[in-house]
């Protein structure tokens, strides 16, 4: 196709993977390049292509693995003591994704395998996540390959279903939006805390029907593990996907990767993706800029990730609020985690600490989490778990004697998985019990029956932990034993 | 018979909260499950039901009137959060055919137009007239052939429908077919 129209990332991207275009009466076919699978949204799925008889399209493009229900502790599920209801239908699901991989010939990455782990950390770290794919999963957060220049959205199981038969999925064309952060980060001002600004700037549906670019020199600045922080939690104001062109950065990390194209393949694939980046004077459905220089570590108070605030701010009163339905909202969300409007959280006692899931669990984080709570310990009272994203994360994190920090201070080291993100796996809150976590939803119940969360960044999640209440991290930094 | 009638009444249940998530709608304890069905009486179990487990008597789906409705009218930006699909079989395990609301999430849009749910959207004030409104023994009428929804006062309004996901549900064919047909132009 010749175009001399500027053209942003996403047009690129979208024009690149069509099968066959929308019409007023159908969506677009668009090819997809790499369909992540894991056990808890594609039962159902298989069984769809059992009764009509269909088989998997590119099993070669079809990556699954176990994540979300498996345990953390050692041992994987023959450890586990009790087999009750809830243990035994865990059970029967991964062993259900195993019998279909099988069946249909795909790759299997299961508890225990040495690449194991949550299936948007391992997708990017064995370089299967790709410049310029659309990668597609039966999960929302899979917004995060887009840190690579990827199109990458959740998808539902019935799409898992049309994906695994026929390569391709079908979608209407979303409108873009700019989210440009200009600046510089202050000390102890991490992609977390970005990314929480910019859902509190947008609010938990204000990106519904977009998908977003990141732009500026806040975000050109991170590094792959922090882009994929930020375009992790896209899904969390509402956008179908968030996305970052590739650069330097994104080819440094991926040179070498076990998937990564190799050789005169490699410097092919490099010249197609310096091509990729939104060309000048393209034009957004919608931008927004946001100064990264004035953001500060940022914390949630309510029960949806737009609910966030700087961590040296009071909770905002929603009497502030003019629409009647909003400020309801916002005071059954405060009632609900027992904070009061007007206070800061400064201060506030918790129970748990939870340092992992698909938004925090990369080596970076947990360095970031180690340099806290290194020489420190952890506050009497107060559970830690530290979580690693995947088992190469683990090794490595080992290697650097990380875990040794983290149990030295008296957190939990576990293995790598969903864990307290999601609840399922038996890691969750009690009904509540206050948490400051890395992870990227503060839904009522969302990490327990009950439980109350309160998002951060691991610097933040750190602090609270060796000091037993909420604490702004610059406070530790400032002491100089950071 | 076979198809289902896409004009139908109903009652409907005023669930007036804004950007219910679909951990609420099934939480995920819920999602070992391998299989569609069974997962109606699981729907805002948390709200449903008190941590002994009897049922919440304030909450909306509990009160005798609610029972039977097929509708759901819920506040602004319904069905934000997981793609879990569980949400759309769990409401339509628990009886509904329809949601109304101001706006609803993306990834819960699609799951449940593929489902036969129907994603319902109106204006803001068509909203705060329905949920202003005592649902007790009213009704409202959907018509997808027609795409609209007619309020208890008898007016009538419009709603979107992509014209696709409209065809496919009145002439009972499916997005599967449509994208193998479409597909084998493609190499793997
Ligand atoms: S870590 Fe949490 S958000 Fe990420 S894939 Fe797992 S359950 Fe989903």
């Amino acid at each position: 196709m010749s175009t001399t129209r500027p053209r942003t990332l996403f047009e690129k991207l979208w024009d690149r993977h069509v099968v066959r275009a929308e019409t007023d009466a159908t969506p677009a076919v668009l090819y997809v390049d790499l369909h992540l699978v894991h056990e808890v949204t594609s039962a159902q799925a298989f069984t769809e292509l059992r009764q009509r008889g269909l088989h998997v399209r590119a099993p070669q493009r079809t990556v699954d693995t176990m994540d979300h229900s498996t345990p953390t502790t050692r041992g994987g599920f023959a450890a586990l003591p009790i087999r009750d209801e809830k243990t035994a239908s865990r059970v029967a699901q991964v062993e259900q994704l195993a019998r279909n991989c099988e069946e249909f010939g795909i790759a299997l990455l299961s508890l225990g395998d040495r690449r194991q782990g949550i299936v948007h950390v391992i997708g990017p770290e064995l370089g299967l996540t790709q410049p310029g794919m659309i990668v597609v999963c039966g999960d929302s957060h899979t917004s995060t390959h887009g840190a690579f220049g990827a199109l990458a959205f959740g998808i539902g199981t019935s799409q898992v279903a049309h994906v695994l038969a026929s390569q391709c999925v079908l979608q209407t064309r979303p409108k873009t939006l700019e989210v440009r952060v200009d600046g510089e980060l202050a000390p102890g001002v991490t992609a977390k805390d970005v990314i929480l600004a910019i859902c509190a700037r947008l609010g938990v549906g204000g990106a519904t029907g977009h998908v977003i670019e990141y732009r500026g020199s806040v975000i050109g600045a991170l590094s792959i593990e922090e882009r994929m922080t930020v375009c992790n939690m896209s899904i969390e104001a509402g956008a179908r996907a968030g996305m970052i062109a590739p650069d330097e950065t994104t080819f440094a990390y991926l040179e070498g990767r076990p998937h990564a194209p190799k050789g005169d393949a490699w410097e092919a694939a490099v010249a197609d993706w310096r091509t990729l980046a939104t060309d000048e004077g393209a034009a957004f459905d919608r931008s927004i800029v946001i100064d990264g220089s004035g953001i500060a570590p940022m914390i949630t108070y309510g029960t949806n990730p737009g609910m966030g605030m700087s961590i040296d701010e009071p909770v905002p009163d929603p009497c502030r609020l003019a629409d009647r339905a909003e400020r309801e909202n916002a005071e059954r969300a405060l009632r609900y985690m027992g904070v009061t409007a007007g206070k800061p959280l400064a201060g506030t006692p918790v129970d748990v600490v939870f340092v992992g899931s698909c938004t925090n669990s990369r080596i970076s984080d947990l360095r970031d989490a180690a340099s806290v709570m290194r020489g420190r310990r952890v506050a009497d009272g107060v559970r830690v778990l530290v979580v690693p994203g995947s088992q190469q994360v683990k090794r490595q994190a080992e290697e650097e004697g990380l875990d040794r920090v983290f149990l030295a201070a008296g957190a939990e080291w576990r293995e790598s998985g969903c864990s307290m993100c999601i609840a399922m796996n038996g890691d969750q809150l009690a009904p509540g019990q206050l948490a400051v976590s890395t992870s990227n939803r503060n839904f009522e119940g969302r990490q327990g029956s009950g439980g109350r969360t309160l998002l951060a960044s691991p610097l933040t999640a750190a602090a609270a932990a060796v000091t037993g209440v909420i604490t702004d991290p610059r406070t530790l930094i400032a002491g100089g034993s950071l | 018979m076979t198809a289902r009638s896409w004009r139908f009444a109903s009652t409907y249940v005023i669930m007036p909260r804004e950007n219910v998530d679909t951990d609420q709608i099934i939480p995920a304890r819920f999602l070992t499950t391998t299989d569609r069905q069974g997962l109606g009486p699981h729907a805002f179990h948390d709200w449903r039901y008190r941590p002994d487990g009897s049922k919440n008597p304030d909450f909306v789906l509990n009160r005798l009137e609610s029972r039977g409705a097929q509708v759901l009218v819920a506040g602004n930006n319904f069905g934000c959060g997981s793609s879990r699909e569980h949400a759309v079989w769990a409401l339509a395990g628990a009886g509904f055919r329809a949601v109304i609301s101001s706006e609803f999430a993306d990834i819960f849009r699609g799951n449940a137009l593929v489902n036969g749910l129907l994603p319902i959207e109106v204006a803001p004030e068509i909203l705060a007239r329905l949920i202003a409104n005592d649902a007790a023994g009213e009704h409202v009428v959907v018509d997808l052939e027609t795409q609209t929804l007619t309020l208890p006062d008898g007016d009538e309004v419009r709603f979107p429908i992509p014209t696709f996901s409209r065809y496919s549900l009145l002439n009972d064919t499916d997005e599967m077919t449509f994208l193998l047909d479409a597909s084998p132009s493609i190499g793997a």
